[in-house]
């Protein structure tokens, strides 16, 4: 007797659980992991998920079993040349294979290797930060109005007109009214019967008839369909946040931003824009770059053209808001932007950026910030100076300085903390 | 006979035709089975069984996501290939075969598994002490539930301290030897008598006036408990420690449980392969010489034979010692030698073995040993020299390795002790024994490691599992090693 049972349909994951498990265990390893990754990998790759390290010796499962040490022997297959008595030579590195030593070889591998799927990776990678302030201003997010079913009413347009509920409530309507009148017919035609059979006077008989007559034309009028019987599908405007976002990349490439200083903002930028892809169904991206005049790039252009020229700081933050008003006007979409600059801004530039950004700016943006890649970390440059003053009046404006790769991923959460209370 | 099939497609039908055919030639060599289940499942879930041990179900722990996650990533990358089958001791004998091997490969691993392994299971005598085939799913049924029930109760991280904890200590949760039966009390009634009617056969008064043995000391053999040491640590905290609620014991004693039911399995790894590779060989060349399977079915059979008992020499790349398929094959295949075609040194060496029925042999083989003593009873200097085996010995304080001992006429008998040993249960981890539960002190617990051979115990696993011993137990713990001679070589502490 043989069974033959096809299991191939029975769920495949069972392990899932059990890889969760694993994953929460080992989450502060896998969280360090991820934070060594950002510092040292191109964030491009990064993207896609990536492996994770555990050293084994953290994930070692322990047991009662033998170390290095004490008389061995050890039975091996395939002797070609030696015979009883023969020295072997230890090979270099103290006790190795070959002579027994260790059983198990549980030590030899030093760290476990594991892929984390893109999703895991952006959880762990994105865990605890939040958008800012988004209790807060949850009032300011930009709504989308979408019309949504709200059940029948009486009075509607032909077009909404609904047929089954309609047809529904006319006979409901009829079995109502008919009901009383059915039940009087039904006296009147046994009284008709009893007086029939009694041979009462024909006046009296006739008078019956004349009602019962009357009941059924009465039956009759009631009408099939009638105006009270009609209804119409409702729908009302509901609002919705947007689940777009626009995020506008502004940079400074005058000659003063070398490679390095632009690298450690494209960081920063692809940083953003991942975090805003979780967070938004759609995320457009707009490069403005800017010497003196500021003009509106592709993205290639953007971090590897090489410009000169002089550093007009206001012409980008003038051609956001240009932007802002001809494509994407903040009622429709939530506008973040991210500047990234040296901090040289000559004359009264920096002031009237600063000005600009909190007049004009900030009012329509959800989140602005802006890292600055100094030469010298101890040098206040004039834009610092003129946006610090900026840091503390709003919300939605933040900034800080960064100077070696490794650090940007700290500065991107501490920029974006959740906001605790 | 015409072949039953032609080419490497498979379907249900086909599995069903094999398996008659198998079946039969089975019956042919009197193999005695438990019934046979066949699941066909798909490789992720061949990588799923992987993980829980090959269990079909299996209570929720991290530790096999990790041998999950380790095993999913060798494969996708290709380090690894999975294994063709999973079979599990268990009546009925459940194998799972997977959908993407060959025609071939499922009827070879239908007679590897559902009539080697199933017939090993059955018939050794490890497997018949020691587990309950009828019992085993529903056991794991019921563990799993408990551990999931446990953890809706008492939270997932208060119950997987436990599981961490009763892991370390699986390999220390076996009874070597059965446990005598409960005793009922009229027995135990009975037994007193005896033995008071024995003393006063042999009641003597002149041992009054033999000086007494001192006081004190008969005080301390009272408070020494347990009066035998016990090797059983899982079972002994099961049934005495001091602080256990009861759902942490009843989990203690699913582990226990489970690490019994492997326990037949892991000293038997030779003999169970090697049965099993025996037969499938067997049964398929059997159905060959009739013509129920073609020549191109059996050239890849071959193959794939070849390949699972193949040994490499010590000095080729990707030596991991003796395999035992390769062992377990080459033994039993030479069994069936000596019984059908013994040389005069076979005469000499296995008096009892030649010409004798070899399908009677070869079972009594597999009924009544385990690795150990298979290959004490079993390896011959034929064998010895076709594998070349040689013993490296590696001594503390020497400077070299020494080639202890050789196939030759002089070592023959040495290769074969010092092979056998290497599936001793002391040369694979090191014997642990609670010696001292202080009852009516400060409830510490003590354990002695006796040392062999000199050899140490592993510095930080130990202390590892130390630590999870005291948290089962709730008191102090100790563990002192000792020497053959009584001398105390080290002592470890475990404190609250």
């Amino acid at each position: 007797m043989l069974h033959i049972i096809d299991r191939r349909l029975n769920g495949r994951n069972k392990s899932a659980v059990n890889r969760e498990r694993f994953m929460r265990r080992y989450k502060d390893h896998i969280k360090r992991s991820v934070k060594d990754m950002v510092a040292e990998r191109n964030i491009k790759d990064m993207i896609q998920g990536g492996e994770v390290k555990v050293p084994a010796k953290d994930i070692a499962e322990p047991e009662f079993r033998y170390g290095k040490g004490g008389d061995w022997e050890v039975v091996h297959p395939g002797n070609k040349e030696y015979s009883a008595g023969d020295r072997i030579p230890r090979p270099p590195g103290g006790s190795g294979e070959g002579g027994g030593g260790e059983p198990g070889s549980g030590e030899s591998v030093d760290s476990f290797v594991f892929t984390l799927s893109r999703d895991e990776f952006l959880n762990i990678f994105f865990e605890d930060l939040e958008l800012p302030n988004l209790m807060r201003t949850t009032f300011a997010e930009s709504m989308a109005k979408k019309m949504v079913r709200a059940g029948y009413v009486k009075e509607g347009t032909p077009s909404n007109l609904s047929v089954a509920r309609t047809m529904k409530t006319a006979l409901a309507r009829r079995i109502a009214l008919a009901g009383p009148l059915k039940e009087e017919l039904a006296r009147m035609q046994s009284a008709l019967q009893r007086a029939l059979d009694d041979r009462r006077p024909e006046d009296e008989i006739g008078a019956l008839r004349d009602s019962i007559v009357h009941i059924q034309h009465r039956l009759r009028l009631l009408p099939f369909l009638d105006d009270v019987d009609l209804r119409y599908r409702h729908r009302v405007p509901q609002s919705t946040p947007t689940a777009r976002a626009v995020m506008f990349c502004l940079m400074d490439v005058s000659a003063s931003m070398d490679e390095h200083k632009k690298d450690l903002a494209k960081r920063f930028f692809t940083l953003l824009y991942l975090f805003l892809t979780r967070k938004y169904e759609h995320v457009d991206l707009v490069f403005i770059r800017h010497t003196d005049e500021a003009e509106e790039v592709d993205e290639d252009t953007f971090f590897h053209d090489q410009r000169s020229g002089g550093t007009v700081v206001l012409s980008a933050l003038e051609m956001m808001q240009k932007i802002c008003e001809q494509r994407y006007p903040a009622s429709d979409w939530n506008i973040y932007g991210a500047q990234a600059s040296d901090g040289d801004a000559f004359g009264a530039d920096a002031g009237k950026s600063a000005r600009f950004l909190r007049e004009t700016l900030l009012p329509l943006a959800r989140y602005f910030a802006y890292i600055e890649v100094p030469d010298d970390i101890m040098r206040r440059s004039p834009l610092w100076a003129e946006y610090e003053e900026l840091a503390g009046h709003h919300g939605v404006f933040a900034m800080t300085r960064v100077t070696r790769a490794n650090e940007i991923y700290p500065v991107f959460r501490e920029l974006f903390k959740k906001e605790t209370s | 006979m015409a072949p039953i099939s032609h080419g490497s497609e498979w379907d249900f039908d086909l599995v069903e035709r094999y398996e008659h055919a198998i079946a039969a030639t089975a019956a042919e060599f009197k193999l005695d089975t438990y019934p046979n289940q066949i699941e066909i499942i798909s490789s992720e879930q061949m990588l799923d069984a992987y993980a829980s041990s090959g269990l079909p179900i299996g209570y929720p722990h991290w530790s096999f996501g990790k041998a999950f996650i380790r095993n999913e990533q060798s494969y996708r990358k290709g380090y690894q290939g999975l294994a063709y089958e999973i079979v599990i001791n268990s009546s009925p004998c459940i194998a799972y075969l997977m959908e993407e091997n060959t025609m071939m490969m499922q009827a070879l691993v239908i007679a590897h598994a559902s009539y080697g392994h199933n017939s090993f299971f059955k018939g050794n005598y490890l497997f018949r002490q020691f587990t309950q085939a009828d019992a085993i799913l529903d056991y794991l049924v019921f563990a799993r539930k408990y551990v999931m029930e446990c953890e809706e109760r008492h939270g997932v991280e208060e119950v997987e301290e436990i599981l961490d904890s009763r892991h370390a200590l699986m390999n220390c949760g076996v009874d070597r030897f059965k446990r005598p039966q409960a005793v009922s009390a009229r027995q135990r009634e009975a037994r007193k008598q005896e033995r008071s009617r024995h003393e006063e056969q042999l009641f003597n008064d002149l041992w009054r006036t033999v000086p007494h043995r001192d006081k004190e000391d008969s005080v301390t053999e009272k408070a020494r408990y347990p009066e035998e040491p016990e090797e059983n640590l899982l079972y002994f905290v099961e049934k005495h420690s001091p602080n256990l609620a009861p759902w942490q014991r009843e989990l203690v004693r699913i582990a226990r449980k489970m690490a019994q039911y492997f326990y037949p399995q892991i000293h038997t790894k030779v003999m169970n392969e090697g049965w099993a590779t025996f037969w499938h060989y067997t049964i398929l060349n059997r159905m060959y010489e009739r013509g129920q399977v073609d020549d191109a079915f059996m050239l890849e059979f071959l193959h794939s034979h070849t390949n699972v008992i193949t040994q490499r020499d010590f000095d080729q790349q990707g030596y991991h010692g003796i395999n035992p398929y390769a062992l377990g094959f080459a033994m039993m295949c030479d069994i069936r030698r000596i019984c059908e075609q013994p040389s005069a040194e076979d005469r000499h060496w296995f008096p009892d073995l030649v010409d004798t029925d070899w399908l009677k042999s070869l079972d009594f083989a597999m009924r009544n040993f385990k690795d150990e003593s298979f290959i004490a009873q079993y390896l011959s200097p034929h064998l010895m020299r076709e594998m070349r085996l040689f013993t490296v010995a590696d001594h503390t304080g020497e400077p070299v390795y020494l080639v202890d001992s050789i196939h030759d006429e002089h070592g023959y008998r040495r290769v074969r002790n010092m092979l056998a040993a290497q599936y001793r249960r002391e040369n694979m981890q090191p014997g642990i024994q609670v010696v001292r539960y202080d009852r009516d002190g400060d409830r510490s617990l003590t354990l002695r490691h006796d040392i062999y051979r000199g050899r140490p115990m592993h510095e930080k696993d130990t202390d590892e599992v130390l630590r999870h011993l005291g948290r089962l137990w709730g008191f102090n713990v100790h563990l002192e090693s000792v020497h053959p001679d009584g001398r105390l070589e080290s002592f470890r502490e475990w404190r609250r």
